[in-house]
């Protein structure tokens, strides 16, 4: 093992600093006692108690996670499918175009596309509100949905498909029983990060939002400009919270899932 | 054929001398394209019912293409494929009456053993008591009565070469296709499964077509072999047929060990070919039977005499008529195998031949050894004249 150097221990803790003491200082004035944002008043949890009075807030939550759990659900479906299409299908006609355009937004500046969006909705006269969020958040986490199931496809045994077949199950059947089963911590780590995009997207949502459907975020922010109050920090730190585990469960699901995969080749390799 | 007989047969069993037999499998100029490579080049084949067929050849050679086919994962671009009377053209694989065994075994990794195995019979929908009983059925065949509950990665390669062998009989297909079965065990458990296969094949009457790179494999298991290279057949023929009687170079050359004498035709008539071999430095004389004596064989043309090692004799004293099927040489090499010597000789004439030896006895008077003068000769009718 390498010596634990006064320059290694100088540079991660510089480096974690900067990462995260911002939000170790959000999590710890949202236990703060007093009024005033920047003055501590000794320790108190009555900022995660008032977030449960307001209504407002509890209002954006709850539908910002009905706005993550419907485009999360959706985006998997398409973004699954877009990943067998993709790592299945050989070279169909376009193959090159729908590649490039099913990862496009993964580069594509937030406001790009909620602004593209937003004219899209003008333009077909949509009443802008809860299911403009929800469509234009699918848009936006599809993308990462493939990139996910499509790694784990690119390392999927064919010929497991092809037996199903030979021994009469048919296509449509065999993607339920075999291929589905196979590849689901994929396509549950991808929900995962679905949800997780959807649930702490800001620019996307102001853009394509409209009357009466507010979310998390944009509550926030719109609390923040009048001034930033204790319960803000409440409600930020159980966002983190929440995102915390989601992240934690999914990298351990594919963590899980490397070492099987591990395990099995190394099982493959050593017995006769 | 003539009263003499080729090698042990197992029982009479010879379907594809009988022109009133019909094929099970009946392929006709099948070609299969991918892009501008031609993996399978217009073959066609017939394979009858009860046959253990295997189709033999390097990697590459299209062998795999064509079980693909037969299975339905690839469709030919030209010719067509019948089982049991019915054009397979426009089957998908689910719907095929074959089934496969796969090289990689394509075990279902999230199910366990039992339900590997009954998975195809809940695919034909079967009552279940019926699907319960043909599953320990087939893992009493397999002896794998103790495992049904485990997972596949909860065995060891030889048991799972097992499960997927009961996986793809559980239905009763008329023909099992075995894509290279036994290529992941190791030696010991690859002879004794062989033998295991071809007890399993006679006891359910199934027609096994087999896809192997092992010549040995080949040979012991199956009917018939047709050794494949650059997407076609270069020979049809029974194990023991193959061995003696190749009918080019190619196939002498890649089944077993053989010396191939190059001469010069000089005389031949019926029953009898004369070869004169500078390499050799000697006349060659040989017996032609039935199956090469129709070939034209035209005086001063260029052919082979292909004799097997062990068909060739090593001595140190002169024979009776040296001038006949004899080969002078040095011995250069000695390969010691246990129950063979295998002696390389540099001939006077300049090439090497081998000859192989069963060591009957454990101690020898007077062994042959390193740079020995030897003779080597051989019958009239141990080799056979090629021209291909």
């Amino acid at each position: 093992m390498r010596r634990f150097s006064l320059f290694n221990a100088v540079s991660l803790t510089l480096g974690f600093a900067f990462l995260y003491l911002p939000i170790v200082l959000l999590v710890i004035y949202s236990f703060n006692a007093g009024r005033s944002v920047a003055v501590w008043g000794g320790w108190s949890t009555q900022w995660y108690g008032s977030v449960f009075k307001n209504g407002q807030l509890l209002d954006a939550a709850w539908i910002t996670l009905q706005v993550g759990f419907l485009s999360a659900s959706v985006a998997t479906v398409l973004g699954t499918m877009a990943a067998i299409a993709l790592a299945r299908h050989g070279s169909f006609v376009g193959r090159t175009v729908f590649s490039g355009m099913v990862y496009a937004p993964l580069v594509m500046p937030e406001v790009i596309t909620g602004l593209s969006m937003l004219l899209l909705f003008v333009s077909i006269n949509v009443d802008r509100g809860f299911w403009t969020i929800v469509l234009a958040h699918i848009t936006f986490t599809m993308c990462f949905v493939a990139v996910v199931v499509q790694s784990r496809l690119a390392s999927f045994d064919r010929s497991i498909e092809e037996a199903a077949l030979d021994l009469g199950c048919t296509p449509f059947m065999t993607f339920f029983r075999i291929t589905l089963p196979l590849i689901l911590p994929a396509v549950i780590s991808g929900w995962l990060l679905a949800f997780t995009l959807s649930l702490d997207d800001f620019v996307i949502a102001s853009f394509t939002t409209g009357p009466g459907a507010t979310t998390l975020p944009m509550k926030i922010y719109s609390d923040v400009r009048l001034g930033v109050k204790p319960e803000i920090n409440a409600v930020c730190s159980m966002m983190i919270a929440v995102v915390t585990v989601i992240v934690i469960i999914s990298s351990i699901m594919t963590k899980r899932q490397e070492v099987e995969r591990e395990r099995a080749e190394r099982m493959a390799a050593t017995t006769p | 054929m003539s009263a003499k007989t080729l090698g042990p047969v197992r029982r009479k069993f010879a379907p594809w001398d009988d022109t009133s037999a019909v094929p099970l499998i009946s392929i006709k100029n099948v070609s299969k394209q991918f892009g501008s490579f031609t993996a399978v080049d217009n073959v066609s084949l017939d394979i009858y019912e009860r046959e253990f067929f295997a189709l033999l050849g390097p990697s590459g050679c299209g062998k795999t293409t064509l079980m693909r086919m037969l299975a339905g994962f690839e469709t030919p671009t030209s010719g067509s494929i019948m089982i049991g009377g019915e054009d397979l053209a426009n089957t998908p694989p689910h719907k095929r009456p074959v089934n496969m065994m796969f090289q990689s075994y394509a075990l279902f990794p999230h199910m366990t053993v039992e339900k590997n195995i009954a998975f195809g019979l809940e695919m034909d929908k079967l009552p279940k008591g019926e699907i319960a009983s043909r599953v320990e059925e087939m893992l009493k065949l397999v002896k794998l009565e103790s495992f049904a509950k485990r997972k596949p990665h909860q065995l060891s390669g030889g048991q799972r070469q097992r499960v997927a062998l009961a996986r793809s009989i559980a239905k009763r297909p008329k023909v099992l296709l075995l894509d290279e079965p036994l290529g992941a065990l190791d030696k010991k458990l690859r002879e004794e499964t062989q033998f295991e296969l071809l007890d399993l094949q006679m006891a359910l009457g199934m027609t096994f077509v087999i896809v192997t790179h092992d010549q040995d494999e080949a040979m012991t298991m199956a009917d018939r072999i047709a050794v494949m290279n650059h997407g076609k057949f270069v020979q049809i023929s029974p194990p023991a047929e193959l061995y003696e009687q190749p009918t080019s170079k190619y196939v002498a050359d890649f089944i077993g060990d053989i010396n191939l004498l190059e001469g010069r035709v000089e005389k031949s008539e019926r029953g009898r070919t004369i070869l004169d071999s500078e390499m050799t430095g000697t006349r060659i004389e040989t017996v032609t039977d039935s199956s090469t004596g129709g070939s034209a064989i035209g005086m001063g043309d260029k052919a082979w005499y292909a004799v097997r090692p062990e068909k060739v004799s090593i001595s140190l004293l002169p024979p009776n008529d040296p001038g006949v099927n004899t080969a002078i040489g040095t011995v250069w090499d000695i390969g010691y195998v246990g129950d063979i010597s295998v002696y390389h000789v540099r001939l006077e004439g300049g090439g090497t031949m081998r000859a192989s030896i069963a060591n009957t006895r454990r101690v020898v008077e007077r062994p042959i050894t390193w740079e020995d003068k030897v003779f080597l000769t051989w019958a009239p009718d141990s080799g056979i004249v090629l021209t291909r």
